[in-house]
Order: structure tokens, then sequence, then C-alpha cells
């Protein structure tokens, strides 16, 4: 073990630099609840800190510039996915977005594919909530009472931390904004609604078997839509391994079309 | 006027609201949530270490049950916590747990054989046992006597959430997403609902139910440097206290959590230090052991951030551009445990901080983290001075956490008290004699009142900018409100946010949208939230003593004669600018552990005059009945069962305990 902490102070001395640059945050704004609104470019100036985040720009365009903006931000921490946008023209959490990274304008718009609530900011909840509903996305518990005095089933606890990587998937909508089969069908259920039933696959407490599964993917919206772009698996702010899970599924449909 | 019509309005999606509002519904009665932002994203999401339920599946958790976790929770709470609710909580806890294995949260796994971890910074191999393989994992965390934080990796919130949220979808139950509670409607003795803002078209609408729960989560907003997420403003707390009748337990009572990431205040785990992780200081010592030679880095969260404190006072903090820092070390864990059992804190470092934790520290200094202080309601989760009115999870006072809560008890405390609240709420709405009259010349009264203080703001031309005055409420609490107090600090506190207070009725907007507006909504919330850090500072200001969280430099003892009471605040009239304050006593002739030493912090406190009379009886007790098991005794000492839904009653089968079938 290394005692020393002379090794770990970072160059710039406690945060991830950026700083002293003047920025310009160029936002596509438009508010559809407003008739006269039509779609345009907003440039905010602004000085970087270090350290600096898009959480911690917007915030402060919002406080010191332009109380108007809208945009979305829960945890700021990477870990809700509420705050997903296109930046320079990739979908990512602007949260875990150092400006530090990028050039001195960096452009903003909202997720395509999502109904637009106001600026950067749309309703993924609504659409996340539909495709839940739609693949019935919950553990459908083959024990449907079970006796929560007595000590639990046993899992595999590798088979446990297999499901936790799939369940860490935070709705974010990057991978569906990313898609290319998307743009084309509105009813597909992205690498996030296969994710989803991947994980439920995965799972021995779920009482469904592929029969049930093809029923609900095993058509253009789900599984055979799919184009293999695979620009969803690039995008991902969680690095879920969504190319080979979409591939598995696929295959797992195939036989069952098969059958 | 718009009007919705439910059983039960959940106000607050995270996973006490989700909770509670299942519970009901598989009772039979409708439920709506209202929510911030969609379920999945509540706050709820970032608890990351853990869930404590005395499973004792471990072997390091050997011999954890129910006492074991009632006594830490006791203790952490520096007896400031109700005990049987606390006893209902513990008993509850590992049912909880349970039931979520059942709906799908993949709990990390116990490996049967040996395994290295780390303990008071030394490598040692512990042997886990054959039977207990598969069953669920436990770690260890602050101020607790057995390793019993049951997690998933370190995303247990995200995981739970996922498969509560997924039980709600399942059940068909109705999330209305973005929108705000900005009222209870009551006649000042039973509450009705809620008028309700649409965030995306501004509309205003009634919700009528007949039982209203309050699950809103924190305040932490109310502070400048805080863990919590951007939605935790308090805003629910605040509708609670503005009907003037409901009450605000212990609003003083402010958790700091010793490792905010450094400057930003993102929480990274108690499981860091529970693992095995070390706090150091600006010459790389390891500087806990010096003050708290018994439990070290995993002492209580209060008593570690003021050490942490302390330490940088005395010199030995890590300079920064931004100031003062000390360092968390988990270097030594090793990069595969980070990387499966840490991996949130592993990606928090490297997006936020450009640094890798398997060979680089950890920049932390105590950041705001957890309100203890919630709406006061009894043991069932009802407010006593407000029928129809409930809360649970963090915006509620019931109160298990007293001045302190320890690591891993809020997220059981979501799932428990959103199950038991939930129950209660389902025997409410059964009784005909619940059923609502509803007078609706009231709700117009609400509805048309919350619509004319909106048009006030948006179209009243005051000269005062929201966002200003917001952060200079932050500001306030975080430098005069924090983790050390004094009366001078306190009262300059005090005084200025009543000038903030009065400064907010003379807001003015700078965009006039009376729709999605988000300076709108800014300005509404600071005003609400003004009230509340009056709760909190002035509260402070009052009790004069040392408690858990609540730390006064110049009262620095704990001073049961005087304070083992629970603060009680309510709220006069839209132009009062101070809280009123009342008492409520806890009685030590009922408690099963009268109060006494933590085993960690100070040594030093002033005894209630019952404490002794109290402790004696309770050891001749335990002496007559020597032989009866642990069951009987607890019964004899403080009976909490009967409080308890009759589906939670009932004892925790374990390894060591096992049922005979």
């Amino acid at each position: 073990m290394n005692e020393s902490p002379v090794k770990v102070v970072p160059r710039n001395g406690g945060s991830a630099g950026g700083a002293g640059r003047q920025l310009q945050i160029k936002v596509l704004r438009h508010n559809p609840q407003r008739a006269d609104s039509t779609p345009h470019w907003q440039t905010y100036d602004l000085e970087e800190a270090h350290g600096m985040t898009l959480f911690i720009a917007l915030t402060e365009i919002r406080e010191k510039l332009d109380p108007s903006l809208q945009f979305d931000f829960v945890c700021r921490a990477g870990i809700c996915g509420s705050c997903a946008m296109v930046i320079d023209g990739k979908p990512a959490l602007a949260c875990r977005t150092l400006t530090k990274n990028h050039g001195h304008t960096i452009t903003l718009a909202p997720l395509p594919f999502f109904e637009l609530i106001g600026d950067l900011s749309v309703n993924t909840g609504k659409w996340m909530r539909r495709m839940s509903e739609r693949l019935h996305g919950w553990l459908e518990m083959k024990d449907k009472a079970p006796d929560i005095g007595r000590i639990e089933e046993t899992m595999d606890p590798a088979l446990a931390e297999r499901i936790y990587e799939l369940d860490r998937c935070i709705e974010c909508g990057c991978c569906v904004a990313a898609c290319g089969t998307a743009r084309m069908r509105e009813d597909f259920v992205g690498a996030v609604g296969m994710n989803r039933v991947a994980r439920f696959r995965l799972d021995p407490r779920d009482a469904r078997s592929d029969v049930d599964w093809y029923d609900v993917i095993g058509d253009d919206d789900g599984v055979f839509g799919c184009m293999s772009l695979l620009a969803c698996h690039d995008v991902c702010p969680k690095d879920l391994p969504l190319q080979t899970q979409i591939a598995y599924l696929r295959r797992a449909m195939v036989r069952q079309g098969l059958k | 006027m718009k009007i919705v019509h439910t059983d039960v309005l959940v106000i607050g999606g995270g996973l006490a609201g989700l909770r509670l509002a299942v519970a009901a519904k598989r009772r039979g009665h409708e439920a709506i949530i209202l929510s911030l932002v969609p379920v999945k994203r509540s706050h709820s999401k970032a608890a990351q270490g853990g869930m404590q339920a005395s499973l004792g599946n471990v072997i390091k958790g050997q011999g954890d049950n129910e006492d074991v976790h009632f006594e830490d929770t006791v203790r952490g709470s520096d007896w400031g916590a109700d005990q049987q609710v606390v006893r209902m909580f513990v008993n509850t806890a590992p049912k909880a747990v349970r039931e979520l294995a059942a709906w799908g949260v993949p709990w990390s796994r116990v490996r049967k054989g040996d395994r290295d971890v780390i303990i008071n910074g030394q490598k040692v191999t512990i042997t886990e046992r054959d039977e207990a393989h598969g069953l669920i994992a436990q770690r260890d965390f602050g101020g607790t006597k057995k390793w019993r934080t049951c997690h998933v990796s370190d995303g247990t919130g995200h995981a739970m959430l996922q498969a509560v949220a997924d039980q709600a979808i399942a059940d068909s139950i109705p999330v209305h997403e973005r929108t705000e509670a900005l009222a209870l409607i009551h006649d000042g003795g039973r509450c009705y609902g809620a008028v309700v803002r649409d965030l995306i078209d501004g509309t205003l609408t009634a919700y009528l139910a007949k039982a209203t729960a309050i699950a809103t989560g924190g305040a932490g907003r109310l502070y400048r440097v805080t863990t919590n997420a951007v939605i935790c403003e308090g805003i629910g707390h605040a509708i609670a206290l503005e009907t003037g009748v409901a009450t605000l337990g212990n609003m003083e009572a402010v958790q700091f959590h010793p490792t905010g990431i450094f400057p930003a205040g993102i929480l990274v785990t108690e499981g860091c230090r529970g693992d095995g992780g070390l706090l150091k200081d600006a010459d790389g010592h390891r500087f806990m052991p010096d003050y708290e030679p018994e439990k070290k880095e995993l002492a209580s969260r209060d008593v570690v951030s003021r050490r942490m404190e302390q330490h940088i006072a005395s010199g030995k903090g890590a300079k920064s551009r931004f100031g003062e820092h000390l360092w968390l070390d988990i270097t030594l864990l090793g990069e595969k445990h980070v990387k499966t059992q840490l991996r949130e804190v592993y990606e928090i470092c490297q997006s936020f901080l450009g640094t890798d934790p398997t060979r680089d520290f950890i920049a932390v200094r105590p950041a705001q983290h957890y309100t203890m202080g919630g709406v006061r309601t009894d043991p069932s989760g009802q407010s006593p001075t407000l029928k129809g009115l409930f809360a649970a999870g963090e915006a509620a006072c019931w109160d298990m956490h007293g001045f302190n809560r320890l690591g891993g008890n809020s997220v059981a405390e979501t799932v428990v008290a959103g199950r038991i609240v939930g129950e209660a709420i389902a025997d409410f709405c059964d009784r005909s004699d619940n059923d609502v009259n509803l007078p609706m010349g009231l709700v117009r009264e609400f509805v048309e009142r919350e619509q004319a203080r909106l048009d006030t703001l948006v179209r009243g031309g005051g000269g005062e900018d929201a966002s200003a005055l917001r952060i200079r409420m932050q500001e306030i609490m975080t430098s005069k409100v924090g983790i050390f107090r004094n009366g001078r600090d306190l009262q300059g506190a005090v005084d200025e946010l009543q000038q903030l207070l009065q400064r907010s009725r003379r807001i003015g907007l700078r965009s006039h949208d009376p729709g999605p507006n988000p300076e709108l909504v800014t300005a509404y919330r600071v005003q609400k939230m003004l009230r509340l850090a009056l709760c909190v500072a002035y509260g402070a200001l009052q009790r004069t003593e040392s408690r858990g969280a609540h730390y006064r430099e110049d009262y620095p003892r704990r001073d049961d004669s005087t304070w083992l009471r629970r603060t009680l605040a309510s709220w006069g009239g839209d132009s009062d600018t101070l809280p009123t304050l009342a008492y409520e006593p806890l009685d030590v002739m009922a408690m099963e552990l009268p109060p006494g030493w933590r085993g960690y912090g100070a040594k030093d406190y002033i005894d209630h005059p019952d404490t002794e009379r109290r402790a004696a009886e309770v050891a001749a007790l335990r002496e007559r009945m020597t032989g009866a098991d642990r069951f009987t005794i607890q019964q004899a000492l403080m009976a909490y069962e009967h409080l308890l839904p009759d589906a939670l009653r009932g004892r925790n089968e374990r390894i060591d305990e096992r049922f005979v079938k």
C-alpha cells in the first residue's frame, strides 16, 4: 500500500480542470406550448470554470443569464438518466459531460424521437412507461405469494451479477435517440426495451419463457426491426452490453419462430 | 376548475411513495402518484451502498438480529428516535428485503468459502458458510455492530427503484409525471387532497382523495453543498407546514455525509469505508483512529463528519483551489473489488474527477445528505393533527432516526414505511366514516388562492430575483447552520433568512410565461424553502444542547434533562416570518433502551432524571426473566407488535434461527 498522497494530487489541484476559456453554449430552443414559438438557435457566452460540467454550465445560464431556459437534471451524478441531450451531435448525459473535453463552442439540442416539452427537455418518462406496459417489463413472479418471514430463495452469485449488469439501464433514451430503426418505426421498442426483455429472460424468478417473449418482441417493432447499426451500443452511457444482448435475443427469437 | 378524484393521493414517486401506492392498491384502493419527474429518476435511486436488514447471512453478520439492529439504530439516533417505531422498522426490514428479492432485485449474494477482505486497513481472510451460499450478502457500514447492509453492488437504490416502480406499472397505478403539489386542501381538521400544478403547461388541478400521503423525500437543496438531487427541495415538507395544522418534527436534525466528492458534493457511498476504505489527511496519515479508537472510520456519520472538519480546522486538510478537503483511499481494496462492488464510485470518479480510484485517492469533504426531520406522524404514518394526511420516508418524522440516521437505514425505511403506512392508509380508506363529503366551495377557494399567488408572481412586478434569494439562502444554511453551530451564527442566520423571506414576497420575474416557466418554479419554491430553512435554523438556535448531527459549539453536551424532546414546528400565517415551536417530550420510562453512551463520540452528557430509575427497571426485568427467549423479554420491556399491520407481525427466519417446519 502506498501511503504517499503525493502521487494522488491531480495535476490541476483537485478538480477535473478546464478554466479560463470563453465558452459559447449554443442551444436549440423551442417552446411547443406557445403558438408563436419556432425552433431557433440561441447562444450563451460563459466563462469556463474548473471541472465544469454541462450541469454546472446550464444551471449558471438559468440562474444568471436566462431563467426561461428549459432542461432536466435530477441526480447530476450520472445515475438517473434525466439529462440526456444531443451534445455536439451525439446523444449523451449532460451532467457527466465535462466542458473541457469539448471545443469552445458546444452545441446542444434535445433528444430526437421523444415528445418535446421545451428547449432541451423531452418526455422520455412517458415513452418509457408505455414501452414497459407494452413489454410487460416487470418481473412476472413464479411464486406469487412468497413467505417473506422465511429465508429467501438462493441465487447463484455470478447470475445475480449478470442480472444486475443488465438492470443498470437508466432509461435515459440515448439508445433510442441514436437508433436508425426508431426513425422509421415509431413503435420500435429500442435497445432499452430489448435489454429489458433480456434482463427478465435471464432471471430464474421470472415465470415467462421464449414463447411469451416471442409474442411481445418477435416482430419488426421488436428484435427483428433492429438493423444492427448498433449506435445504441456506442452511445450507452452505462456501457451496457447491448450488442451481444440484442444478438442473443434475436437468435433466441429466431429459434422460437422456427418452432 | 379541473378536478381529479381518487382514493389515495400519493405526493412523491420515490421508493416510499411507490411502495405505499402498491400497498394501498393491492388492498383495493385506487391510488394516483404525483411526481416531479419520471419515477425511476427519483432520488431514491442515489442510495448506493445498501439497505440495512438483519439477515445475518455473511459470517461477519452471524448473530445479528432485530435486537442488535434496534440498539444500533437507537444509539445512532442519540436517543432521539421513537423506540417503538424503531422496533417496527427492524422487524420489518428483513421482510422487506426478502419481498424485494421476490420482486426481482438482483441482491449481491454470498459465495461460500474463503475470501479476502480489508478490515481496519489489513487484509483478512474470512470463510463464508456453505449453508449461506447464494443467500443475500451483507457488507459493513458505520455505526453497526454486525455486517448488515444488503446491497446490489453499489447501485442498491437504483435496483430497488426499478423493481418497485415496475410493480407499480404492473399494478396499473397511474403516475402523473411532471406535476407538483402546491398546497394541501384542508379545513383545519381534515385533509382532502391537493392543488396540483402541471409543470408542462402550467395549469392547476384539484386532486381530491380520502387519504393524502406525502413522500417527497428530503430538503437537501436548502444547502449550497449537498449530495441531494436537484429536486430535493422539501416542497412536500413545506406544503404540510403551510397548512398551519400539520407540524414538522426535528427540522434542525440535518445529516452531513462524510464523503461528498469535493467540491461538487456528489456522494460516494459509505460502502467505501464499510469495505475497508480509509480517510487520510494532507500528510497521507490515517487520522480517524486518533479520534475514534473504537469505531474509527466506521463511527456514525455525524461523528465522522465532525472529526473530519475538526481535523481540517487543525491544519491537516489537503489544499486545492476550491478550499481544503481530505482524502478517501480505496486503492487498498484492489481493482477487482472496486470495479465490481463499487462500480458507481468508479464511474463517478472517472466522469467527474478524471481520476482512477483504484490508483488515486478521492478528494472528499462532508456535505449535507439527509433530512432527519419531517412531517410529524404517529407510528401508522398519519398526522396527529390533520386527519387524512399521511407521510412516509425521508419526508416523514415518525420518528426512527432521531438526531442521526445510520447509513443504510433510509433506503430500508422507504420500503418498510411505504408498506406499513400503505396498509394503514388502506385501513383508513376501508372505514366508511372516512368517506369524504367534499366541500366544493373550499376546493374552489384553495385553487383560486394558488392561482392568485402564481399570478402575483408572474405579473406582480416585484424587484427581487428568485435565483439570487435562493443562492443566498443556501449560502447561509451551509455557512451558519452546518456541522458546527453556535448561537451567534444561528441568530445571524435566522435574522437574515427572515429578511430573505420578506424579500421573497416581492419577487419579480423576467419571463412572464404562465406555462412552462422555470423561473416561476424557482420563485414559488424559494418562498416555501425559506420557511423550511427558518424551521431548521430557528429550531437549531433554540436547541441549546448537542445531540446527534445537531452540534452546538456553545453547548457541546447532550442534555437529556432538558432536551430529550422532539421539536414541533408549525407556521401561523402568510405574514409570519418565524415558525412557532412546541416540544414533545420522549418518555424515558417507556424506553426499551434507556439513554447512555453511544459507543463512539463524546462520553459526556447530562442524564434525564428518569434514566437511572428506568435503567434499573430494565436490568431487574432482564434479571427476572433470565432463561426466557429474547422475544419474550423484548415484549415485556416495550410492546410494539400491536402497532404493525397483521401481515408484518411475526418473526424472521435466519440460518441460525430456523423455523420449525
